[in-house]
């Protein structure tokens, strides 16, 4: 076990060069100038900008400039936004922060509420119940998240007035909780639609008819027998899911104007602040493998048939 | 005194395609220290009695339109839900065929065995832990201290098999139903875990309802016989006398197809046909598109189960003629 978490630790190195790099690289070749961008629509004197170009190294050959972001965060420096002066790391210390809330937010909401719908619906495959459950999850798949986004706000912020249309104040937990439902929303019908499944087959096994067979309380047959073995592939899509909800954050927050990463990757995408987009994503990669790995140890311990060496 | 006996059991169920009528009136009865053994082909309804008995049939889509299930006397079929979970598996337990789907594969089988301490009598963990060892121990598995927190996919087959006997045993039920219990494992071991479980079944003096393909095996540990043909049971007898002379030709025609010693070499004889579709039994005797000895009546006229002689009973019209070939 010690080993396995060793080695995969040991792989987010190569993923880590390689996202940072790819990323680098795209920076790179888009269009436009950070330097140039600082004049706006005043013209320049190209010789001023050839200066700072050289002063903040965007001259050098992309390799070189590659090299000296990696050191540099090595020694802990995310490097500097061109046009604010801000070090990178305080704008993401800032950003990531909400994000990771309003993420974690919508992950617990998607694991409790989806495994609980999914159980139920399970439960009762092909009753009345487990129709509508099934026809709200394929509801919620088949329309794209902004549109639910902009339906909540129309809904409780515009009609029932319970809400603010926008977040005022990102570090306040309660009010990501809209915006935590409809990121979760996605996730929440896979999530559902799994459990369902995954419930409606165990209970046909021939283990469960033995729990019953030995007299064990209903509760016990669902709740020790069941749901352990119900969870595996859940807990499977759950490990690759964090990714998308992190992804699907981004958008999220532009709806309803959290000051996530979402923004400020947004923001320096138009400023061709490299720096500050390599650093975000980079993050959100490492976030990425580490969620999954922790999935994964979790795989093990639900699922003693797997062995990890 | 008799422990548990079966009136006129009729089961269905109601499938897309209609009404599978899967047990028809099915009668039989064991005492204490008795085993019964119910033979037929595939789909014969041995194992949805047996279900039904447990009370592990799946409502929806079965159902139990009629009969009676007496155990120590006392109807089972109109207990409440709560009586008869507690008669599972403390008075009643079931062994099934296939021990590796049978025991969960994410729980150790001491979690699994010790279960049945902590729910039926309330012992604590530990407890129930040291008694799930002396049961591995019972069942002759070897070094059940270690291997008490093992998982199911980690023990050979006929290990699990008697793992899954420990589980039935662990409560000294008054009757235990197997299932087929031998069927899923290799031949060497077959005959290993059969004698296990009669060993056990005469020490505890409980009755036993084995489900079995196996004549050979029958011959060995029954006292008496049910064989049963699409949800009836045609013939019922005391072990001797129905291997020496069968009172149905279905019976004649299962026991014709046993390979013999002194017959080795000769083609062995099969039952011509196939089992009827459970929703479109024949009418008449179920049997007689398969028999070598129908008549007209047979066709028209449902035989019932006729008392042959002591303890002895036929559903053939022509159950003389039978017995006296
Ligand atoms: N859950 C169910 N739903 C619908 N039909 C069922 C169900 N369980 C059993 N049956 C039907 O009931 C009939 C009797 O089945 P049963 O399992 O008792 O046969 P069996 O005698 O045990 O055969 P085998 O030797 O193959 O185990 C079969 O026709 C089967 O298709
Ligand atoms: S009743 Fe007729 S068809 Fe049925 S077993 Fe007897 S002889 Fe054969
Ligand atoms: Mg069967």
């Amino acid at each position: 076990m010690g080993r396995y978490v060793a080695r995969r630790l040991l792989q987010m190195i190569p993923v880590f060069i390689g996202s940072t790099l790819l990323i680098f690289c795209m920076m790179y070749v888009l269009p436009g100038d950070p330097v140039r961008a600082l004049w706006g629509e005043q013209s320049a004197d190209p010789a001023q900008i050839a200066a700072l170009k050289h002063q903040l190294g965007l001259d050098l050959p992309l390799w070189h400039q590659y090299w000296n972001y990696l050191t540099g965060l090595f020694q802990g420096d995310f490097g500097t936004q061109i046009a604010s002066q801000r070090p990178v790391a305080d704008v993401i210390a800032q950003a990531f922060p909400v994000t990771l809330r309003l993420t974690i937010f919508a992950f617990v909401f998607t694991v409790v509420a989806g495994v609980l719908l999914g159980l139920i619906a399970g439960l009762r495959a092909d009753k009345a119940l487990d129709r509508v459950v099934l026809f709200f999850t394929l509801l919620l798949i088949s329309v794209p998240s902004f549109v639910l986004g902009f339906l909540f706000q129309y809904l409780f912020a515009f009609k029932l007035g319970w809400v603010t249309p926008t977040v005022q104040d990102s570090e306040a937990w309660g009010q990501l909780l809209l915006p935590a439902i409809v990121l979760a929303g996605l996730s929440l019908a896979y999530v559902t639609r799994l459990t369902r499944t995954s419930v409606a087959e165990n209970l046909r096994a021939d283990y469960i008819r033995t729990a019953v067979a030995k007299g064990l309380p209903h509760r016990r047959v669902v709740g020790v027998h069941l749901l352990r073995n119900s969870l595996i592939p859940v807990v499977t899509f759950l490990g690759t899911d964090v990714g998308s909800l992190m992804a699907g954050a981004v958008v999220t927050e532009g709806i309803f104007n959290v000051q996530g990463i979402g923004n400020a990757i947004f923001e320096a995408l138009n400023r061709r602040e490299g720096s500050t987009v390599v650093g975000i994503v980079t993050l959100i990669v490492i976030v990425y493998l580490v969620a999954s790995l922790i999935v994964d140890l979790l795989y093990a311990v639900l699922d003693p048939r797997i062995r990890y060496a | 005194m008799t422990l548990l006996e079966v009136r006129d059991l009729h089961v269905d169920f109601h499938t897309r395609d209609g009404i599978v009528k899967a047990v028809n009136g099915v009668n039989y009865s064991v005492d204490a220290g008795e085993t019964l053994a119910v033979l037929g082909e595939s789909g014969s309804g041995k194992s949805v009695t047996a279900q039904a008995i447990m009370g592990i049939l799946d409502m929806p889509p079965g159902r139990i339109p009629k009969g009676e299930i007496l155990f120590q006397g006392e109807d089972m079929l109109t207990m409440s839900k709560e009586q008869r979970r507690k008669l599972r598996g403390a008075k009643i337990a079931m062994i099934f065929q296939d021990a590796l789907s049978s025991l969960n594969p994410v729980l150790s089988v001491g979690y699994q065995l010790g279960e049945m301490f902590r729910v039926h009598q309330g012992l604590s963990r530990k407890e129930a832990r040291a008694k799930s060892i002396e049961l591995m121990d019972r069942v002759n598995i070897p070094a059940a201290k270690d291997r008490v927190r093992d998982y199911p996919h980690q023990f050979s087959g006929g290990m699990r098999q008697r793992i899954m006997i420990a589980m039935a045993l662990a409560l000294e039920p008054d009757l235990i139903i197997a299932d087929e219990p031998t069927t899923a494992l290799d031949v060497t071991v077959q005959a290993q875990v059969m004698e296990l479980l009669a060993d056990l079944q005469r020490e505890f003096n409980m009755g036993l309802i084995l489900i079995t393909h196996d004549l050979g095996v029958v011959a060995d540990v029954a006292d008496k016989i049910a064989v049963m043909y699409a949800g009836r049971i045609v013939e019922t007898a005391p072990v001797k006398e129905l291997y020496k002379a069968p009172a149905h030709p279905y019976t004649r025609g299962l026991l014709d197809s046993i390979p013999r010693l002194d017959q080795k070499g000769r083609e062995l004889y099969a039952i011509q046909g196939l089992p009827p579709n459970m929703s479109r039994v024949p009418e008449g005797c179920a049997f007689h598109p398969r028999c070598p000895a129908a008549q007209d009546i047979c066709r028209s006229e449902l035989p019932p189960l006729a008392e042959v002689g002591a303890g002895r009973g036929s559903a053939c019209h022509f159950w003389k003629e039978t017995l006296g070939d």
